[in-house]
């Protein structure tokens, strides 16, 4: 039986608190925000450890990004992860999600076989969910969405997973290869190893990928490949708020309390 | 710049809303995604047509025709009686290629979603996923997507000119729903999908189907950040009182105290109550854009200078393990919601 092989889907993102719009130039300043791995994504990493636990095999790590993404990636690596695959040009710059998905699918090309493709529920900065059944319509192969257990059949023909949704659940089975994407805080992303760091974060364990490197359609990547453009950028509006203050003993308070909710009902 | 399949010579002037069902009802987002449609439909002068899928669930059109759709796109199939991501795209993949509809909206619901991000590529068409409002330009016939990004704090217009069809998604509670009229017509049009064996890759094992809230819905919210230590009983009653329900920010949610469907913001739940009380919630600005929609909001934060009280309408600096309470025993005296209103009918 050949190894089972998971690719793991991983993005740096802004912490979503530090992010401002510039007034003057109305483009996003990033450089005030520090940088982090998209949480949903540890989880779908932590899936992918897991499963490689259990079954053996090995974790390549994919993303798309300038090069500074290169340090956080790393902590993928000192948590098990195997390999990472980064693909960075500034080509690839303005991608929405059919460029993105696209770009990340002749990465999977080129990495070569796989089992499955794992990706967080969503990123903290785009927030859609669109990039898990993208890749999975580019690959043409099935996809189990917002999974939050799974098992692989012992062949490793199938993969089984459990769904929630709406209060309950579902159990899928898709054949392998399949795109997983993994809902969010399902699991505890493990810590990193402390003697795997020194390999993490100094050894020759990232491949780099430019354009050229791979075989893609330029009409199909960055800004030309993106159907959806930008026409404005503002910080959102805040409805404006009394902000009054209600004083007194707890059980003063908890009488106009009453009043307003009575009046609002 | 590469093409979509469908070209905007070649378009059908209409707005497409996708007709999420399940178990004989349609969802109520897809309602509120006609109830909008139907209002920017009238303003540019084009019809309003609906996709429904599935299988033996044509009396379903006649909900649409009162939600204001001119026309239902009806698919039945055995192999659609579920949702299966393969088949629906499959669908829809061959309906919109043969009716090419400029404008194809869906609501951002787990289904939705990957329905949306399948059919786009296929299409290779553009996508404006989770967005928090939607103009049509009447003289372009562009269609305008606002999304908020970076957990809430930023707003994007954005747009496709060159791809068909416009796709959108957005989530449910963001619109309202509006009835156009009880007894309206419309125009019922049966499609004929092929679905041959092996297309659908998914397999459905296992299914429960749970009550499941719907916050989207609630008239008043009551909800508990990191500042309640997990005491969520405490809410739950008053939340109960009130005939209302009890949500959460992210913290209490990843800890186990509360189920997720609970959770409001950004990545959680948008809700519009009529009243939201907040409790011991700082305010993070993920949360904050889950309650902007609220006519009326009461924080309870021990900090005064918590971010939560420049959004809330009445703030009350105390620890919200001692106001609520003293508010649920208030308004058990007082008999709960039901005679909070009544009493408010009477002052009328």
């Amino acid at each position: 039986m050949p190894e089972l092989h998971s690719i793991v889907c991983m993005k740096i993102t802004p912490k979503p608190e530090e992010i401002r719009v510039d007034p003057q130039t109305m483009l996003l300043d990033r450089e005030t925000a520090r940088s982090e791995i998209n949480p949903p994504d540890m989880n779908a990493l932590e899936m992918a450890l897991a499963l490689k636990d259990q079954h053996g095999g090995r974790v390549s790590v994919l993303s798309m990004g300038p090069p500074f993404f290169e340090p956080h990636l790393r902590v993928g690596l000192a948590m098990g992860a195997d390999w990472v695959y980064l693909l960075s040009d500034r080509k690839f710059a303005g991608a929405d999600t059919l460029a993105t998905t696209y770009t990340l699918v002749q990465g999977i090309k080129q990495i070569g076989e796989f089992d499955l493709i794992f990706c967080g529920e969503e990123s903290s900065d785009g927030a859609t969910g669109q990039v898990p059944p993208g890749l999975a319509e580019w690959l043409d192969i099935g996809q189990l969405t917002l999974i939050n257990r799974l098992e692989i059949s012992d062949r490793q023909q199938f993969a089984r997973g459990r769904r929630e949704v709406k209060g309950g659940y579902e159990i899928l089975e898709v054949p392998l290869p399949a795109v997983v994407s993994v809902k969010t805080a399902s699991n505890e992303p493990r810590f990193m190893d402390y003697d795997r760091k020194p390999w993490a974060f100094s050894g020759d364990n990232i491949t780099v990928w430019t354009s050229a490197d791979l075989d893609l359609d330029p009409q199909l990547i960055g800004l030309p490949g993106s159907p959806t453009i930008v026409t404005g950028l503002a910080d959102a509006p805040i409805r404006g708020r009394r902000r009054e203050f209600v004083t007194g003993r707890p059980d003063e308070i908890a009488q106009k309390l009453a009043d307003l909710i009575g009046e609002a009902l | 710049m590469a093409q979509s399949l469908c070209e905007v010579d070649s378009e059908e002037p209409a707005i497409w809303v996708f007709l999420e069902q399940e178990d004989q009802a349609i969802e109520n987002v897809s309602l509120e995604l006609l109830s909008k449609a139907r209002q920017m439909a009238d303003e540019i002068g084009w019809p309003l047509v609906g996709l429904l899928m599935g299988y033996r669930i044509s009396e379903l059109a006649e909900l649409a025709f009162s939600y204001g759709a001119n026309e239902v796109v009806l698919a039945e199939h055995s192999a659609l009686a579920q949702f299966t991501v393969d088949g629906f795209t499959h669908a829809a993949y061959q309906i919109l290629m043969e009716r090419k509809p400029s404008v194809f909206l869906l609501g951002a619901t787990p289904n939705g979603r990957d329905l949306a991000g399948r059919l786009a590529v296929r299409l290779r068409t553009g996508l404006n996923a989770d967005c928090t409002d939607l103009r049509l330009d009447k003289g372009r016939g562009v269609l305008v997507s606002e999304v908020s990004g970076f957990g809430g704090g930023v707003l994007a217009l954005i747009e496709m000119q060159k791809h068909r069809p416009q796709m959108a998604t957005v989530r449910p509670g963001v619109f309202q729903v509006r009835l156009a009229g009880p007894k309206r017509n419309g125009q019922l049009t049966r499609f004929q999908v092929g679905i041959r064996e092996g297309l659908i890759r998914t397999k459905i094992v296992e299914q429960f189907k749970g009550r499941g809230v719907d916050l989207t819905q609630a008239q008043v919210l009551v909800a508990g950040g990191r500042g309640v230590d997990g005491n969520f009983e405490m809410l739950e009653e008053l939340a109960r009182l009130l005939d209302g329900e009890v949500g959460a920010t992210r913290p209490p949610v990843d800890e186990g105290h509360i189920e997720r469907e609970r959770q409001i913001g950004q990545t959680g739940v948008i809700c519009r109550p009529k009243v939201a009380i907040t409790c011991g919630i700082s305010g993070a600005f993920h949360f904050v854009v889950g309650i902007q929609e609220a006519e009326l909001v009461i924080a309870i934060n021990t900090d005064p200078e918590a971010p939560i009280f420049d959004y809330a309408d009445y703030c009350i600096v105390g620890d919200a393990k001692e106001i609520v309470p003293a508010l649920t025993e208030v308004i058990r005296k007082r008999g709960g919601a039901p005679s909070l209103q009544a009493l408010e009918v009477q002052h009328a």
